[in-house]
């Protein structure tokens, strides 16, 4: 019996293979090994290229290391340039792409902002068995990484003074995926056949404990956080619905956050940040994998995905048909948090 | 209203003193978004009919409340607002249909949020002040007044220059 990331790989190469021998589609996007260990990067391989070297098409992987969200990278080939030809002159092009559980959501919630176009898009669905938060591995090691190999559970890494260890693969995983709650993609063009993780409880358990704490330990939790950030802005061209051409945070007209090192300021720019990701954001972690400063952005990204489940009965799904919340409106929605004077006094 | 207004941002106590000042003393600098039609003619109501309501007021006159992107209360609680307050006109009396009730999804999550993150729930209310309601739009400014000085002076997110 082959292991799972060799089988999962493979299941992928030999459906991106049929979609461009089919005809079916101009691009693939997937994972293929990164230049560092523990780390795949996106793969974009075009039908020309297949063409020429059809060996290219073993180049994609699946492993836990995939941690970015691909349909980030979908939104280029619907960008409405300027001097775009007409739609039927020049159409868009037919992408297959793999998709985790997330990546699937966010792919639905592009395609309900109209930001790509579903009809073009060959969704290759990959059931999700979690992807591995780096630095935990990291923090278990004295010294550099040099290799790793990732066999079924467990993943073998060797650092650079020449010791190797084993680590367990569920211990490593990023807290988003242990807390999944859609693991398994779904309303894909075609599926892997490869187990999915049991899903999690969106992280109710985590965020119940947190709100234990008070006003000023909150606040104490996301000022010591948020002093880690350098306003690199990984955080923001991680995630796949941070799609605006124009983003506040580099208006200079309208000057919402300010250019210096000033703590509010980074504050001010993540909580926006998310605030806008309202209804939209699937919890797929990019964003805090991509933070080259390990900033805990689940603890917030999770809160609001929560609060907007709570507070509309949403969760960003496999679902083309329902509206993002956010976009719309209901005069049934809560009074609760509106301050009236008249109860305040009585 | 009258002469403590423009002092409000001086009689701000330094941060060490911050026990030594009777709450008294210390007098809360609030912002207030009221939507043209309703609560903004509410507050003028209030004005009119020499109802008293405590001077800590800066009203910014908006359209509509849904006009009130959450980045103004950031900014506000940025630039060293102790409150805000965003008050727009019932559900269901909005001027312009249903901008309130767009806003008030906006303002759910936030409020929320804003929470999470550790920001005290009386610094930031939201409320429905028709232009009818003079008296309501009083007791509202001194129930968020008395809200905002039981937490204190805002040293969260107060950008020092
Ligand atoms: S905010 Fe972060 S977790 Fe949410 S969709 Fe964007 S990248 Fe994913
Ligand atoms: S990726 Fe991390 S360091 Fe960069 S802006 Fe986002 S939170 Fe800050």
């Amino acid at each position: 019996m082959e292991d799972r990331v060799e089988q999962t790989s493979q299941a992928i190469r030999n459906e991106a293979r049929r979609l461009f021998e089919a005809d079916e589609i101009d691009v693939f996007i997937g994972f293929e090994s990164g230049s560092l260990p523990l780390s795949s990067r996106p793969a974009f391989l075009t039908a020309e290229e297949i063409a020429q070297d059809p060996s290219k098409i073993d180049t994609l992987v699946w492993d836990s290391f995939c941690t970015s969200n691909l349909a980030t990278y979908l939104l280029r080939y619907y960008a409405n340039e300027p001097n775009r030809r007409k739609k039927r002159e020049k159409p868009y092009p037919r992408v297959g792409i793999a998709v985790k559980g997330c990546d699937c959501r966010s792919v639905y919630t592009l395609a309900k902002e109209r930001q790509v176009q579903r009809d073009s898009l060959r969704l290759v669905g990959v059931p999700c068995a979690g992807m591995v938060d780096v630095r935990k591995i990291q923090e278990q090691c004295a010294d550099e990484i040099v290799a790793c190999e990732e066999v079924d559970d467990s993943i073998s890494i060797t650092l650079r003074n020449g010791e190797s260890t084993k680590i367990d693969r569920e211990k490593a995983l990023r807290r988003s995926c242990l807390e999944c709650r859609f693991p398994k993609p779904e309303n894909t063009d075609s599926i892997i056949d490869t187990p999915a993780r049991k899903p999690g409880d969106g992280g109710r358990a985590t965020l119940e404990a947190f709100e234990q704490k008070s006003s000023d330990e909150k606040w104490q939790y996301f000022s010591d956080e948020l002093t880690k950030c350098i306003r690199c802005n990984a955080c923001r061209q991680a995630c796949p619905t941070c799609w605006c051409k124009e983003c506040f945070a580099e208006h200079t007209d309208l000057k919402w956050i300010g250019v210096g090192s000033d703590l509010t300021d980074a504050m001010v720019f993540q909580i926006t940040r998310i605030y806008h990701q309202a209804g939209r954001c699937v919890e797929c972690d990019a964003c805090y994998s991509a933070c080259p400063m390990g900033v805990d952005l689940r603890t917030y990204t999770n809160r609001i995905a929560q609060d907007v489940h709570e507070l509309f009965d949403y969760l960003p799904d496999f679902n083309p048909e329902t509206s993002p919340p956010l976009a719309t409106f209901s005069e049934a929605d809560s009074n609760d948090f509106i301050t009236d004077p008249e109860q305040a006094h009585e | 209203m009258g002469n403590q207004v423009g002092d409000v941002a001086t009689t701000k106590p330094d941060s060490t003193a911050e026990t030594t000042i009777a709450a008294d003393d210390w007098q809360p600098s609030i912002v207030a978004f009221l939507c043209n039609w309703c609560s903004y003619a509410g507050a003028d109501l209030a004005g009119v009919s020499r109802l008293q309501y405590g001077p800590n007021v800066r009203i910014i006159r908006v359209p509509c409340s849904a006009r009130v992107d959450p980045q103004f209360i950031l900014k506000a609680l940025q630039n060293g607002a102790d409150g805000v307050l965003v008050s727009g006109c019932h559900p269901g009396d909005c001027h312009y249909i249903h901008g309130n009730l767009v806003a008030r999804r906006k303002f759910a999550v936030i409020k929320k949020f804003l929470e999470h993150i550790g920001i005290e729930s009386e610094r930031v209310q939201f409320s429905w002040v028709s232009a009818s309601e003079g008296s309501r739009f009083a007791a509202l400014m001194n129930s968020v007044i008395d809200g905002v000085k039981r937490v204190g002076p805002s040293r969260k997110l107060v950008k020092e220059l």
